[in-house]
């Protein structure tokens, strides 16, 4: 079982979660090439060790976080709201 | 090689077993093969054998960072089918199905297929619609399917509960000529059959880089240094998008964590594979007894190759909802493989913009069914510079041309196929 330190509910089972996927994309434009829309959408960095990934944390207090995890160990290593402005006003610059 | 037959099963009993030869040879890598393939698993071993046999080429190395099928072709459960819908993909896993029947005489190497059924349920109106649907799709393709009622299911597996659940069962989906395979058998039976024709498998080998000069593939680094090649096919499962970064390449691919589990081994119970996709469980009896089950995948990106609890839990619940008389058992093992998710649930076998350098990935759930299809058309793909017919929709550009084989509609969402 996976442990998340939910900022705002505490620390969890994972199974209250829902998985979002790589953090790190970022969409482009809405007018960008499609080559950019065809890389951010469907091709991935995959990462085997330390990624950035989103969680959101359905049956608590549905806030979507940002939790940085190793992909072989399952370590987790920090977990901040995804919401820029709230990891500020939480304490955390991530 | 020496022929396996009752024969010289006979005559290695005189002796006490005492001097049966290996089943395969374990060379040192020659300097330049014509063909490496990398990944010693069910499809690596399949495409080199086919290489071989179908296409006279014979200077192939097989390259395993481990040992020989010690990956998902030793991690799955058995399922053997070929239920699917969309002209891209349902002949491919059908000709799986004609290679299946006479694998063990083509190796001479007994796989065990059992084609005892696959039973997939319904659980409501709109399960029973779209499985009809489904079923009447792969007859019309000349693929085998029948539509069972409940009393039909129950008199092919007794043990069933229809009714005391929550979702009871409507009916079911079944493809007759369905069923298992012994899997490591099929590895092993490929790597004896391969290794006869003159194939290396080179294990505990890991490769550590590819080179690449003017866009063409010139060879692999590895653990025993650098190896050459005039072609270079990887079928590594869910390490592909590790292996084709060493190309400078970023795949549709996710990896995500599979689990199965046996229980102990109980006398002759069920003679049919019973899956469903609404409790997210299927299930079948090996012929040492054990109840072999698996469910989903864990929903989070993961190169682990064990499991959390939650879902073993999941799995266990509904089994033990579709077989109440299992409850009983005691779980003997859990494990887990790492598995290639594509981006919309289909696998690619084809060529890469790299010239000489080829691929198959993206296998999802159903990679162990597909060994034989996909070693013959990747074998195919590699000989012949070009897609097989069988998996000429499979293509690794599909997703930039928008031609996406996405059988159950869900988009680009790895973790639902």
């Amino acid at each position: 079982m996976l442990r998340i330190n939910c900022p705002f509910c505490g620390t969890r089972d994972h199974n209250e979660f829902t998985y979002g996927g790589d953090g790190s994309i970022s969409y482009p434009e809405l007018d960008a090439p499609m080559e950019d829309w065809i890389k951010a959408v469907f091709e991935r960095e995959n990462i085997c060790g330390r990624q950035t990934e989103t969680w959101q944390h359905t049956l608590g207090c549905r806030m979507w976080l940002r939790v940085e995890r190793d992909t072989v160990t399952h370590e987790i290593f920090s977990v901040t709201p995804a919401d820029p402005k709230l990891a500020v006003a939480c304490g955390d610059d991530a | 090689m020496k022929k396996y037959s009752v024969f010289s099963l006979a005559r290695n009993a005189l002796d006490y077993h005492e001097n049966w030869t290996e089943a395969w040879r374990s060379p040192e890598p020659k300097p330049e093969y014509d063909v490496i393939i990398v990944g010693g698993g069910g499809h690596g071993l399949a495409t080199a054998y086919y290489l071989a046999k179908e296409h006279g080429i014979t200077n192939v190395a097989v390259i395993e960072k481990g040992w020989l099928g010690g990956g998902n072709v030793a991690r799955n459960t058995t399922i053997v089918r070929s239920n699917y819908q969309l002209e891209g993909n349902a002949f491919f896993y059908e000709k799986g199905m004609d290679l299946w029947r006479d694998l063990s005489q083509d190796l001479n190497y007994n796989v065990m297929f059992s084609p005892r059924g696959v039973i997939n349920l319904a659980h409501n109106d709109a399960q029973v619609d779209a499985f009809q649907r489904r079923g009447n799709t792969m007859r019309l393709n000349g693929i085998d399917a029948e539509w069972m009622t409940v009393d039909q299911i129950k008199k092919k597996a007794p043990l069933l509960n229809t009714e005391n659940m929550r979702y009871p069962v409507y009916g079911g989906l079944c493809q007759p000529k369905g069923g298992t395979a012994r899997h490591d058998a099929v590895a092993w039976g490929y790597a004896r059959a391969a290794d006869d024709r003159g194939v290396d498998m080179i294990q505990n080998c890991e490769v550590t880089g590819m080179r690449i000069e003017n866009g063409k593939i010139l060879g692999v680094e590895t653990t025993k240094g650098f190896i050459g090649a005039k072609k270079v096919g990887v079928a590594v499962a869910g390490h592909s998008s590790q292996v084709f970064q060493m190309a400078g390449m970023r795949l549709p691919i996710e990896t995500h964590l599979l689990q199965a589990m046996v229980s102990e081994p109980v006398k002759p119970a069920l003679d049919t594979v019973i899956t469903s996709g609404a409790a997210h469980c299927y299930i079948s009896q090996s012929d040492k007894g054990e109840l072999v089950f698996g469910g989903d995948i864990d929903f989070y990106n993961s190169y682990a190759q064990r499991g959390n609890y939650p879902i073993i839990e999941h799995v266990v619940t509904a089994m033990c909802e579709l077989f109440p008389a299992f409850s009983r058992l005691r779980l003997m093992r859990t494990w887990g493989g790492v598995m290639d998710m594509s981006m919309d649930g289909t696998p690619i076998i084809d060529k890469t913009p790299i010239d000489s350098l080829y691929i198959n990935a993206g296998w999802c759930y159903g990679g162990f069914k597909a060994t034989p299809a996909s070693g013959w058309c990747f074998a195919h793909t590699i000989a012949q510079d070009q897609p097989h017919d069988l998996s000429s929709e499979m293509r690794l550009n599909r997703f930039e041309t928008g031609h996406t084989l996405d059988e159950k509609g869900v988009g680009s969402t790895p973790n639902m196929h």
